[in-house]
């Protein structure tokens, strides 16, 4: 398989990139609900317009009223959500929960995908306890209790859990803390008593939520696959999760990047264009050349992940560090060539170093990654 | 999404043919000069097992498989080339031929070459049989190349030729030379033409280089009349594109041997290194360790970078531009890779001939790799390129 994108999703990203340029715009998207304060961090309206595009739906297979398209195509609608600084649920609810979700029985399936697809529905997953990803550790627990468990723990850094109408959690349903196996993932409900959130702004104006479990009953139907058996969906779960932030962080990367291009074309000082000077002509080359590098690796990424290859996993880190590393120069890069006015608010350049600062962290920062490719290469 | 029937046939075909074809000799890492083998007319092999990967390949158009058949190659389409490239990384299969007729010259001659230049001259570089040199720096031009002064003065029939070149690669080993010479002095950049000659014309002499790494595979090479016949016969003209116009070919070519040097293909340069680096230093310092996951990753993205890179420049889809960045960040990687196995070999990496390093070749390889971001532009050069022409950025 020729790793570009074939007509069909040079096609979609035709569509993905006008929506978001029409739809997503930052100015009618981010500035608007972050300067109104909005305790969601998106507009359920846009989301419906997700719902509409399908884009909703992309992963969930057709047998479930999705598209039951891949990664790769996954990808190409988070890179556009990057690029636009594009707020909404799609990253939590349409690749992690969606892929926890695929791995439901009928029931679960059936509760939650349709208003998912309609773009009725946000869902969130909850993996993280403690401010740095470290989903080999949980220690959430969920005990048998009667004919269901009863969920305690914390969870942090649940992106949109305050808005959710269920998160996916992550518990231990048995063993101790550090063991691989004995995880269950649960699907826990709006109203279900007894967990509360904590809602907190990010510097990206997105909402997340520090939650806690304290006693949450659940009944039998909350399991998502098997009881004991979710270590190996939450694995799914994160390197779809992976992927996909790695395809954002790209579009966050390419965006400041042809905003800083075009200002080095538009900036006069000393009467030269400011992309005159070498200096920074360098600059702007090698920032080119790490962008192009890490999009390659996204787009290699999705596609092992879409063949099911064994490699998916390893490459999937290789994607998040080298996006990181880029995308973090991208934004760096592009507030420094923009002088004092990339300092200001009003001037987008700054959103898209919040954005990325924001997606460095989730599911695991280029530390995290680099570190794992170690691991797995045997070192 | 399953890789069509054809392409399936195509695997186990290849699969099948590298297994009676490729030697276990050929299958294993190059370690010496002359284990790569260059051809030409003073060539020859190191032992049965490289003639005869050689000749299996050069029979079947494997040398450049992608080349039409009438030129000697297999005539293989972009799929199928990615195909057999995979399976020959897969056994870690050495290249059978390597040559600037390959990288270089071909492709100018497959651009801008006469229908009987190609038949002629790509013929005889599929099968190996006239090594080719490059000539285009010179003394006062380098970066600067369309400065270059080497002076062809008409004479009719043929052209005598005389100036300096310099740092020509294997020019004291090469059988014939592609040169950039000035036929019009009055005019920079449609003055020059790109000559196609015997290095053993009279006239021509070489004087080797020693390098940094204590090798000297290239050269000084001096013109000193001359004489370049206009025509090799019917249909085959000495120069390559028209007179004056040489510069389009020169820079076309560059294109070629950016991409070359890139190590875009993949194979050593884009693997990672880490594991290997644990086996040789025992313990790793625990900031080496993280310098090499941090190398891997690039190496490991760059990797993807190369395989999509040849997968749109098969079907235009890449910029055109995209040599010069896959140069720039494949030579950058390439010496921080031997940086890093500096640091990992420790004192032992010092060694410069010692039989337990293979002759220093952790040490000469590093110092080798510092001029991969010189060679065929600079890494500066490729940063002005990009600007220029990728991100079109505005002066001189
Ligand atoms: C191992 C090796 C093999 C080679 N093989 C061949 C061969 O077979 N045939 C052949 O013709 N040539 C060959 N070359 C020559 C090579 O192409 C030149 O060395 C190269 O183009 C640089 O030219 P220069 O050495 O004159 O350096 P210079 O051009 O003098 O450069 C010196 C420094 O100035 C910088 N610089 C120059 N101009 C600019 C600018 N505009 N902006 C910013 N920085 C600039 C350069 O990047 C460099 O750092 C080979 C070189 C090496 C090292």
């Amino acid at each position: 398989m020729p790793l570009y994108h074939d007509d069909d999703q040079a096609m979609l990203a035709d569509s993905a990139s006008q929506f978001m340029r029409e739809e997503g715009a930052i100015a009618k998207q981010l500035r608007h609900w972050r300067d109104k304060d909005c305790k969601d961090g998106f507009g359920h309206e846009l989301w419906k317009q997700f719902g509409e595009m399908g884009f909703t739906g992309i992963l969930v297979g057709e047998d479930d009223g999705g598209l039951g398209m891949g990664h790769v195509e996954a990808g190409i609608v988070l890179e556009e959500i990057g690029r636009n600084l594009t707020p909404s649920p799609f990253l939590a609810s349409s690749v992690l929960a969606a892929t926890a979700l695929q791995h439901g029985g009928d029931e679960v399936r059936g509760r939650y995908l349709p208003g998912l697809i309609s773009g009725d529905s946000v869902f969130a997953v909850a993996i993280d306890e403690g401010a740095k990803h470290r989903p080999e550790t949980i220690r959430t627990k969920a005990e048998k209790s009667g004919n269901g468990f009863k969920l305690s723990g914390r969870k942090d850094f649940v992106v949109h859990g305050a808005s959710a109408d269920m998160i996916v959690v992550a518990a231990r349903t048995s063993g101790s803390d550090d063991d691989k196996d004995g995880i269950t993932l649960f699907a826990v409900p709006k109203d279900a008593a007894n967990m509360s959130h904590d809602a907190v702004r990010l510097v990206d104006s997105s909402m997340a939520t520090h939650t806690t479990f304290d006693g949450v009953e659940l009944d039998g139907d909350a399991v998502i696959g098997e009881v004991d058996g979710g270590r190996e969906i939450l694995d799914k779960v994160l390197v779809a999760g992976r992927v996909g932030s790695a395809a954002e962080g790209i579009g966050v990367a390419r965006g400041a990047m042809d905003m800083t291009v075009d200002y080095l074309k538009q900036r006069k000082q000393f009467g030269k264009l400011i992309g005159e000077f070498q200096a920074l002509q360098h600059r702007a080359a090698h920032l080119y050349s790490e962008v192009e590098i890490a999009r390659a690796a996204v787009i290699k990424a999705a596609q092992l992940l879409d063949g099911g290859s064994d490699k998916a996993d390893l490459m999937a880190s290789v994607a998040k560090a080298k996006v990181a590393a880029a995308a973090g120069l991208a934004v760096r890069e592009g507030v420094q060539m923009h002088g004092g006015i990339g300092m200001t608010d009003e001037y987008d350049i700054g959103l898209y170093m919040k954005r990325d600062r924001a997606l460095q962290e989730f599911l695991g920062d280029r530390y995290y990654h680099a570190g794992r490719v170690a691991e797995m290469s045997g070192y | 999404m399953p890789e069509n029937a054809d392409l399936d046939a195509f695997r186990a075909e290849t699969r099948e043919w590298l297994e009676a074809n490729c030697p276990p000799e050929m299958r294993e890492p190059v370690r010496d000069e002359d284990d790569v083998y260059w051809g030409g007319r003073n060539a020859s092999f190191k032992n049965d097992a490289q003639k005869a990967w050689f000749e299996a390949c050069r029979d079947k158009g494997y040398t450049v498989p992608a080349w039409p058949k009438e030129y000697g190659g297999a005539g293989l389409s972009p799929a199928e080339a990615k195909v057999l490239r995979q399976e020959m990384a897969a056994i870690n299969a050495r290249p059978p031929l390597s040559s600037f007729g390959i990288w270089m010259l071909g492709p100018a001659l497959l651009h801008f070459g006469t229908e009987e230049q190609k038949r002629h001259f790509l013929n005889q570089i599929a099968r190996g049989e006239i090594r080719w040199c490059q000539g285009y720096s010179e003394p006062g031009s380098g970066s600067d190349l369309v400065s270059l002064q080497t002076f062809g003065e008409d004479k009719g029939d043929h052209w005598v030729v005389n100036g300096q070149k310099i740092w020509t690669s294997y020019a004291d080993n090469a059988d014939w030379i592609f040169c950039l010479v000035r036929t019009d002095k009055d005019d920079k950049y449609r003055g020059i033409t790109f000559m196609l000659f015997d290095m053993a014309s009279e006239g021509v002499s070489t004087k080797p280089i020693k390098l940094i790494s204590g090798n000297s595979p290239f050269c000084e090479t001096f013109f000193d009349d001359v004489k370049v016949p206009k025509s090799y016969g019917e249909g085959i003209p000495a120069q390559v594109g028209e007179v004056n116009r040489g510069w389009d070919v020169a820079k076309y070519l560059l294109g070629h041997e950016r991409e070359m040097i890139s190590g875009a293909d993949g194979g050593e340069r884009t693997s990672a290194i880490g594991a290997a680096m644990k086996r040789i230093a025992g313990e790793l310092d625990p900031v080496l360790r993280a310098e090499l996951a941090m190398f891997d990753v690039d190496a490991l993205a760059y990797a993807c970078m190369g395989e999509k890179f040849l997968d749109e420049i098969k079907v235009g889809k890449a910029h055109p531009a995209q040599p010069n960045m896959m140069k720039y960040a494949g030579t950058e990687l390439n010496k921080r890779r031997y940086e890093l196995m500096m640091a990992a070999g420790g004192s032992q990496a010092l060694e410069w001939d010692s039989e337990e390093t293979g002759g220093g070749k952790t040490a000469r390889g590093w110092l080798r790799t510092k001029a991969n971001s010189i060679e065929g532009g600079t890494s500066e050069v490729m940063l002005n390129v990009i600007s220029k022409r990728i991100l079109e950025l505005p002066g001189a």
